[in-house]
């Protein structure tokens, strides 16, 4: 199916009273944040979107394909879901061999290129973690980071799903910016549930939640997006300190002082 | 009358999922009665009946298996339904997985929890492969991906339909209740739709009729204790 336009019908917040946004509009090649202070609704909003809400989760929202209600073979046949969602699940219960999940787990989406996609899925994951994964290791001792890699390297590679919902990738113990720059190659819709000033100010617009509710949709500014810029560029400097403790090194205040300037004030 | 029988594995959440179904098949204006077969301890005849209202019973299979329990006491448990004007809701504990307790007619939902392994679709048997409907629930517990080889590792145990839901939420739980609308009726002879393991009890040895009028040995009804027929 070509998907074009994903739209978010607003239903009610935790109090009963109605969304203050009441429709958001995507279309291909969109990013969008969803932000908003714990227990505001973030994460249900996405679930919402991953199930294809039709007034029959407790938010009551929409969600609609092209302009129409999505058929139910999306629910059906995991091979037709235009979506995959990443949840924040830091942990496999598989009993099983990572090449042999991900074998089934291409059987069962029709991947394209079965022969290649584990080592494809392997190569892509691997670029986003410390310890690298390997293949015939069992799934349930993966770490968190690798975990989170491998679902993101899945939902991209295997489930080559034009809509991408991302939550909270942040908290991953995965290397951000790169799994941004691998993502950004990709034309399709992102949806991040987002606490990290990076993403969001890298999104289109953004979701702002409340209560539940949709309270705010806001389109990002030029100036905004030069800010961002500039985020980046003091995350690169924090990465840097971070490599340098986890590498067993000890910090002189010149080796900062070094890495602030060329980083931070950039 | 529709004969609805929910089986699945201890805290898989059979009864979760009934109550959501149960919550909005009455709401739409159906009848419901509702039977819980089970070991040695349930009281979720009590919560149906405080909740909903509705003429709910359970029966201890005790010294029996379940599944025998069922076979034995199903029978009358059908007539009192359908004095009550009422569609059946059996849930059952099938703790053996010898076995399974549907019934030809009846719409047979087994509930697998997304999180209990990737084998459990090929360890559970009957209660699996002569099901109509598999209910994979707490779908929320895991990733999207392990939500789809689990599906898919249900569906090479036995061609099902699968139904995923997150029943604490009432999420997917609609999609169920359509198809427990679409569900026949029952007709009689009620008969088991699969056999149990040779043995040497009526019901083992193959006897499939529904009903402790059909069988010998050690027996019970609906509201008897343990008794004995034969030589």
């Amino acid at each position: 199916m070509d998907i074009r336009k994903i739209t978010i019908l607003g239903g009610y917040g935790r109090s009963g009273a109605r969304e203050l946004v009441d429709q958001v509009d995507l279309k291909m090649g969109d990013l969008l944040s969803v932000v908003g202070p714990t227990g505001s609704g973030k994460t249900a909003l996405i679930n919402d979107i991953g199930l294809f809400a039709n007034e029959d989760t407790p938010s009551k929202r929409r969600i609609l394909i092209n302009d129409t209600s999505p058929s139910e073979d999306f629910l059906d046949d995991p091979a037709k879901n235009p979506i995959a969602l990443i949840t924040q699940h830091t942990g496999f219960l598989s009993d099983m061999r990572v090449s042999n999940f991900l074998d089934i787990h291409a059987r069962v989406r029709k991947s394209a290129n079965p022969d290649s996609v584990v080592s494809d899925v392997l190569d892509f994951a691997n670029q986003l973690t410390g310890e690298p994964i390997i293949v015939d290791g069992a799934m349930t001792e993966l770490s968190g980071g690798q975990s989170r890699a491998l679902l993101i390297a899945d939902a991209v590679i295997i489930g080559n799903s034009p809509i991408i919902l991302l939550d909270e990738i942040e908290n991953a113990g995965i290397n951000l910016t790169r799994a941004l720059e691998l993502l950004h190659n990709y034309e399709k819709i992102f949806i991040f549930v987002t606490h990290d000033p990076r993403i969001t100010l890298s999104s289109d617009y953004r979701i702002v939640m409340k209560g539940g509710a949709m309270q705010d949709a806001i389109t990002t500014s030029p100036e905004e997006k030069r800010i961002g810029e500039k985020v980046t560029h003091m995350d690169r400097a924090i990465i840097s300190l971070r490599n340098q403790i986890s590498s067993g090194e000890r910090m002189l205040e010149k080796d900062f002082r070094a890495v602030m300037e060329s980083n931070w004030l950039a | 009358m529709k004969l609805i029988m929910c089986a699945g594995p201890p805290t898989s959440g059979k009864t979760t999922v009934l109550r959501q179904v149960m919550r909005r098949l009455l709401k739409k204006g159906r009848r419901l009665a509702y039977l819980k077969i089970d070991v040695q301890f349930a009281d979720e005849d009590e919560l149906f009946r405080s909740e909903f209202g509705i003429p709910a019973r359970k029966v201890y299979s005790g010294e029996l298996c379940p599944d025998h329990a069922s076979v034995l006491v199903l029978g009358d448990a059908v007539k009192w339904a359908q004095k009550e004007n009422a569609d059946l809701v059996v849930e059952t504990a099938g703790l053996c997985l010898r076995c399974a307790p549907y019934i030809t007619g009846s719409l047979g939902i087994v509930v697998l929890e997304a999180t209990s392994g990737m084998n459990l679709p090929r360890k559970i048997g009957a209660m699996l492969s002569l099901a109509d409907i598999a209910v994979v629930t707490k779908i929320d517990l895991v990733s999207q991906a392990e939500r789809e080889v689990f599906r898919a590792n249900v569906t090479d145990a036995a061609p099902l339909e699968v139904v995923e839901v997150d029943a604490l939420r009432g999420i997917g739980i609609d999609r169920l209740v359509r198809r427990i609308e679409r569900a026949e009726d029952i007709g009689m002879p009620l008969m088991l739709k699969g056999s149990p393991p040779v043995s040497v009890c009526t019901i083992c040895a193959g006897k499939r009729d529904i009903g402790s009028e059909h069988h010998f040995g050690v027996l019970r009804t609906l509201d008897s204790d343990l008794f004995y027929r034969g030589e």
